[in-house]
């Protein structure tokens, strides 16, 4: 039952120290295992580099993208805890420094780099206006300063919100979601197709933005899902939030798994059903030696095991359940990424070692003590929202 | 006491939050059987009654996973066995063709059949008599005002303890409810034979009405001018020609290209003397009339000649082509034979061409010639 107060209590609590402690090891160890890649393998360690980056890209993007979109309806389901998301697309302000590397390694990673090749081969000729080295470079900074821009001016409004309380910010973050969403729309499928499909240069799908966008609300979603729901059990955000906003976490995950399976589908039955050389090639490249079993995991690990773990209603609303099954979420969009971005690098067959494993690690590390860093200086709860008490008062 | 048998005991209440209140507090005491009434519904409804999550999911999944398999099952055997066709050069089992097909079926099982569960299952349908309908309390609570009845049948019912309950919880028009004893002892108008008469008979008339309409007073030539041509075509009547037919016979003496006319009908004799073969033995013409006598002739002359055929008594015995007789016979004569058939042996005109004939007599020949080699034959 709702509350009748109108005065919404909050406390706010500190994150225990050992989080920052934890963070710190994941961080410190994977950056070891980073720097040393670097110099023993720097091609390899280049490839998982981009796995790291559009990682980044997919929680920070796609959680601006959820934000986006809670304004823009009008939600207020998630109101209570929309500053997890704020907090995560903090990424995108590191997203530019681990782009960096890559930067200074695209003779390693992209083959339209190759002078060599580019000579005798017509396609890449014709494509060659789009990408190019310097081409490449400045879309890449565009894209990031527009995502950090959007970020900024969202973010702004929303902690200056805390004090003011005043409403005008709301509606002012409103148009600037507006107007963010079809931007978005843009600049991740440009991303999609810089980043990861121009690692195949001759490979066309129309669809693969498409498909990186749904893995990457998808992986921000979970994110989000699994700080909201590991906090609430500990009482970091207001009382009354209850299964009912749970359930809601659960059905848009639910809702964006399936998302997911219908896009990758697409994808593979246009191009199975036309059996265009210049089209099944990248699938065959994923057909090869052991990426078989790679290619076969990710129809169970990025759709039928999450399916069958948020299918029922309980299973949304069950906080362990939601645990379990943001973190293998995220999980799959690191394997999916992984599938997309490594058969450029070994062709024949599955390459994972400890490079592989020091980017997980760095990654989570450094986004534990984002978040630890950026939850000290402002509110878990948007206290001046005022949408708030009516996210509180949700119930299905 | 009424005489009529109670099905349940009603209150009235005014606002959303009192309702709630109110299905806690009777869900708290541990009445099972009751029910609420609202007219729109209520966010939290489900919790302050301790519903449980509904089971019609189960039904849903079952009938969802049914169709799945269902679809794949038919599909397969309708494109991998009973029927199979090449399509874009793929397998005749080819699963990622089927998906968006198993999917359609799993939605449309799925969705129909939990539509169905829920009108006759948990909605008992054919039950359309429910105590409450047409009841002031069903009145009030489907326009304005937040209803709750606790039923007879729960087995914490105590008439005097619900109505005290009631007023405790400030519910007003506390007003018992009771089975219309008309509607007890009725008997479901669906299931009569009179109305399932009724209905065969509607489904006949439209349906006949239907066809009717459609296929005879309503029906439209489709798109055939191809069809129907002004043009006298085979096998057809014409007006033109003064003995009426359509088609007409070819200039007397004309030959069909490729065909040579057979002159010698009933003249075995000018036969033997005009004709000559007119291929050499070459290798060619020499297989070719083995094949052509193997199909055609060994069934009854054998295939060395010789009449010992694996026909050989079931009919009067057919002659072997070693006499005398027929070495001495000109290729001509032979010709005649196979052409006009002889005795019992029928004409062979249809099955074999003119050169093929003269082929297998070419082969007679070297047949014959096998019997009686010469020295210079074998060098």
């Amino acid at each position: 039952m709702s509350s009748n107060s109108s005065i919404i209590e909050y406390h706010k609590k500190e994150l225990p120290g050992k989080v920052w402690t934890l963070g710190l090891a994941l961080f410190l160890t994977g950056l070891l295992i980073v720097v040393i890649g670097y110099i023993v393998d720097p091609e390899r360690t280049a490839f998982n580099n981009i796995i790291l980056l559009t990682f980044l890209i997919s929680l920070g993007a796609g959680s601006l993208f959820l934000i986006a979109i809670e304004y823009v309806a009008g939600a207020v389901w998630s109101t209570p805890f929309r500053r997890v998301p704020e907090i995560l697309s903090f990424a995108l302000v590191l997203v530019p420094i681990f782009a960096v590397p890559l930067f200074f390694n695209m003779y390693d990673i992209f083959k339209w780099t190759h002078p060599e090749i580019l000579k005798t081969d017509e396609l890449l000729q014709s494509k060659a206006p789009y990408l190019n080295i310097n081409f490449f470079i400045i879309r890449a900074l565009l894209f990031f300063t527009v995502w950090i821009v959007f970020f900024l001016m969202l973010y702004r409004n929303s902690i200056k919100q805390d004090s003011s309380g005043d409403q005008l910010l709301t509606k002012r973050n409103i148009v600037i979601s507006a107007i963010f969403l079809p931007v978005f729309a843009f600049t991740i499928s440009f991303t999609a197709f810089d980043w990861l499909m121009s690692l195949a240069p001759h490979w066309y799908s129309t669809i693969f933005g498409v498909y990186y966008f749904s893995g990457t609300v998808l992986c921000a979603l979970a994110a989000s899902t699994f700080i909201i729901v590991l906090m609430n059990e500990r009482g970091f955000f207001v009382k009354g939030l209850t299964k009912d906003h749970y359930y809601s976490l659960g059905a848009l995950m639910f809702a964006f798994i399936n998302f997911w399976a219908y896009i990758a589908f697409s994808q593979f039955l246009l191009i199975w059903y036309a059996n265009l050389p210049d089209e099944t090639f990248w699938f065959l490249q994923r057909w090869e030696g052991n990426w078989k079993f790679v290619s076969i995991g990710l129809i169970f690990v990025h759709f039928v095991i999450p399916y069958f773990g948020l299918l029922s209603q309980p299973a949304k609303m069950n906080p362990r359940r939601l645990l379990v099954m943001s973190v293998w979420i995220m999980f799959a969009h690191i394997y999916d990424l992984y599938w997309m971005i490594m058969p450029a690098f070994s062709k024949e067959g599955i390459a994972f070692g400890w490079i592989e494993i020091g980017f997980p690690l760095f990654t989570f590390g450094l986004l534990i003590l984002l978040f630890v860093s950026r939850s000290k200086k402002v509110n878990l709860v948007p206290v001046g929202d005022p949408k708030l008490k009516r996210g509180i008062d949700f119930r299905l | 006491m009424d005489e009529r048998k109670l099905y349940s005991y009603t209150g009235i209440f005014d606002t959303p939050d009192e309702i709630i209140h109110a299905a806690d507090a009777v869900a708290g005491k541990g009445y099972v059987k009751y029910d609420v009434h609202t007219p729109y519904p209520l966010h939290g409804m489900d919790n302050a009654m301790r519903l449980k999550p509904s089971k019609i999911g189960y039904a849903t999944l079952v009938f969802g996973l049914s169709g799945a398999v269902a679809a794949l099952l038919t599909l397969f055997w309708m494109a991998a066995v009973d029927y199979k066709l090449v399509i874009g050069g793929k397998p005749f089992f080819s699963f990622p063709a089927y998906v968006p097909i198993i999917f359609e079926v799993t939605v449309l099982s799925a969705s129909v059949i939990t539509v169905l569960t829920m009108l006759f299952i948990f909605f008992k349908l054919p039950n359309n008599s429910h105590p409450l309908n047409s009841t002031g309390y069903m009145k009030k609570v489907s326009s304005d005002k937040y209803g709750i009845s606790i039923q007879a049948d729960d087995p914490n019912f105590n008439e005097e303890e619900v109505k005290l309950f009631l007023s405790s919880l400030h519910a007003k028009d506390i007003t018992p409810i009771y089975y219309d004893p008309e509607e007890v002892n009725y008997k479901h108008v669906i299931l009569q034979p009179k109305f399932l008469g009724f209905l065969a008979l509607v489904a006949f008339l439209t349906s006949g009405i239907t066809y009717f309409t459609l296929n005879k007073l309503m029906y439209m030539v489709p798109f055939n001018w191809m069809d129907e041509q002004a043009k006298v075509i085979p096998q057809q009547k014409s007006a033109v020609f003064a003995d009426g037919f359509g088609m007409r016979q070819p200039v007397n003496g004309t030959v069909a290209r490729g065909q040579m006319p057979f002159l010698y009908n009933d003249k075995p004799e000018e036969a033997a003397v005009n004709l000559v073969n007119l291929l050499l033995p070459s290798k060619e013409n020499l297989s070719l009339g083995e094949t052509k006598y193997n199909i055609y002739c060994s069934p009854c002359h054998g295939y060395h000649a010789e009449g010992d055929s694996r026909l050989r008594g079931q009919f009067p015995n057919p002659p072997s082509l070693h006499s005398e007789k027929v070495k001495n016979w000109t290729d001509g004569r032979i010709f005649y034979v196979i052409t006009e058939g002889q005795n019992i042996m029928p004409s062979y005109a249809t099955q074999l061409t003119p050169e093929e004939r003269w082929a297998v007599i070419l082969y007679i020949r070297a047949l014959q010639r096998s019997l009686n080699a010469k020295e210079s034959d074998l060098k």
